[in-house]
């Protein structure tokens, strides 16, 4: 490992990995305590859009999916406010759209190969540039978190109490959803649009097995979404095997031990098998 | 003079066109326990909802202290306790993180946690009897146990009124006891209570006037009606006296 550093460009893949393994989980938490786990696969299906204008008009991809998945995110959150029934069939014909999009713009520049490395990540090409984008969108993305947290955590709770405690419950939900998109274009790049949600959610869905409150929760996932991205690219550039598909299931074999821990750690807190 | 915590003029509610509330006048003063009263479906949640502006109304006017909800910025003064079967979200919280967020009303954004907002959460979880249990998972206690942790959330926030949706529907004994000495204490504080309830219980005696409502109209108020005679027998179907000739209903 210490001698893979001196390449520049696991460096940076590296720096990257940290940072998703950050900053995907700690929004992950937040969207999953409020039931919106596929928020992430949502945005992720948008941002394909973005990437695909970005290719067609030889401009940054990554930029251009960073806009368009913010204003998707808006999208999704108005649908969500505005349709009490009938919701979801909105969200899918938005995802579709997002996806159709991405891959006929794509398409349309001649670069549908280069597609791939955006629907499936290619952490190892990250660029010195997309590098400082997803730096500055990581420190954003825990900025929020840090300073809206308390509010944040009152409205994923309930958005009833959230309004009855005089809380700005629309610019929060705004704000929640605008970061899920942030985090989704953080990640994109090392595990795709397509396993982006994956980051989001897994690692907190094995936090949850071992942890009784919401900040260990986060403080955990935090932890198994470093090691999964960073253990896996190790891994994937060790065996050279894709590192995106690599960091996904490493989180998985995290939660699939975390649940047999978590059962260990009942058994033994209420005394019953 | 105090302004009045709640108040109702005219109000209505329709839920998809259909009426839920119709013509509610309801004003209720500093330092009363006011109790909602109804059977199911009559329009019990929808009213308190529409004294806190949580839910639009379709005509009338609602004000929290003088003010129409849309303007008020004083939500410390208020507590809410929703009714909920099970404490919400799909990420463990304990006790203690949900008593916590109570305080929400009364922090800033940039300043982390006092040590008074420590001791309201100290004192609103021994009030209701849960402090040993502060580092549990809130999801993993029984249902009884989670509406005490509810109500010491809104406890927490230290506000005057108090606004709760079934607090005594699905819990056992020892919790409506340990709630109506709860509410007793807020009661001898002079804090105001609007609470929603099925049946009353220990909380009767400390009930001053009750609401009760039928099809989304008030149709008595007063002291809390009483079961008596053959109307407390178990299995009564209660035909209320002020119930409207028109719309014989039950309320069991």
């Amino acid at each position: 490992m210490i001698e893979l550093l001196s390449y520049d460009f696991l460096r940076r893949a590296l720096v990257a990995a940290v940072l998703v393994g950050i900053a995907a989980p700690a929004v992950g938490t937040f969207i999953v305590q409020r039931r919106l786990a596929l928020l992430g696969d949502g945005i992720g299906h948008i941002a394909l859009t973005g990437v695909g204008l970005g290719l067609l008009t030889r401009s940054s991809p990554t930029i251009l999916a960073l806009v368009i998945s913010a204003l998707g995110a808006v999208a999704i959150e108005l649908l969500r406010v505005r349709t009490r029934t009938g919701g979801d069939v909105a969200l899918a014909l938005l995802f579709y759209g997002g996806l159709a999009g991405g891959v006929l713009f794509a398409n349309l520049s001649g670069g549908s190969a280069n597609l791939n490395s955006y629907l499936f990540g290619s952490i190892s090409s990250v660029s010195p540039g997309d590098l400082w984008v997803v730096a500055g969108l990581a420190v954003a993305v825990v900025v929020i978190l840090a300073v809206f947290g308390r509010e944040l955590f009152v409205l994923c709770q309930d958005e009833e109490v959230a309004r009855a405690s005089g809380l700005p419950v629309r610019f929060l939900s705004l704000l929640i959803a605008v970061t899920a998109a942030l985090t989704v274009v953080v990640a994109m790049r090392a595990v795709g649009l397509l396993l982006v949600s994956a980051l989001m959610v897994v690692p907190v869905a094995a936090a949850q097995q071992l942890t009784r409150g919401f900040r260990a929760t986060i403080g955990v996932a935090v932890v198994v979404g470093v090691v999964a991205a960073v253990g896996g690219l190790w891994v994937s550039v060790d065996v050279d095997i894709a590192p995106g598909p690599t960091i996904v299931l490493l989180a998985m074999a995290v939660f699939l031990g975390a649940v047999g821990a978590g059962r260990l750690i009942r058994m033994r807190r209420t005394g019953t098998p | 003079m105090m302004a009045t915590p709640f108040s109702l003029t005219g109000g209505e509610v329709r839920y998809d066109r259909r009426p839920v509330l119709r013509g509610i006048d309801l004003t209720v003063r500093a330092g009363e326990v006011v109790a909602v009263m109804g059977s199911n479906g009559s329009g019990k949640s929808t009213l308190i909802r529409a004294l806190l502006g949580l839910i639009p109304l379709s005509a009338g006017r609602a004000e929290l202290y003088g003010v129409p909800p849309g303007r008020f910025r004083d939500w410390k003064r208020i507590g809410y306790v929703p009714q909920r079967l099970s404490i919400g979200g799909g990420v463990p919280a304990t006790v203690r993180e949900v008593v916590a967020s109570g305080r929400i009303a009364r922090q800033s954004r940039l300043r982390p946690s006092s040590a008074a907002d420590r001791r309201a959460v100290d004192r609103a979880l021994s009030a209701v009897g849960m402090a040993d249990r502060a580092r549990d998972p809130a999801q993993e206690l029984s249902g009884g146990q989670q509406q005490r942790v509810l109500i010491a959330r809104a406890l927490a926030g230290e506000p005057d009124a108090f606004v709760m949706d079934e607090p005594t529907a699905g819990v056992d004994a020892r919790s409506q006891e340990t709630l109506a000495g709860t509410l007793r204490d807020l009661v001898g504080q002079g804090r105001t209570v609007v609470l929603v309830a099925h049946e009353l219980g220990p909380l009767e005696p400390l009930i001053t006037r009750s609401v009760v409502l039928e099809a989304g109209r008030i149709v008595h108020e007063g002291v809390p009606p009483i079961p008596q005679g053959e109307c407390a027998l178990p299995g009564h179907d209660h035909v209320h006296p002020h119930a409207s000739a028109s719309e014989p209903r039950l309320l069991s």
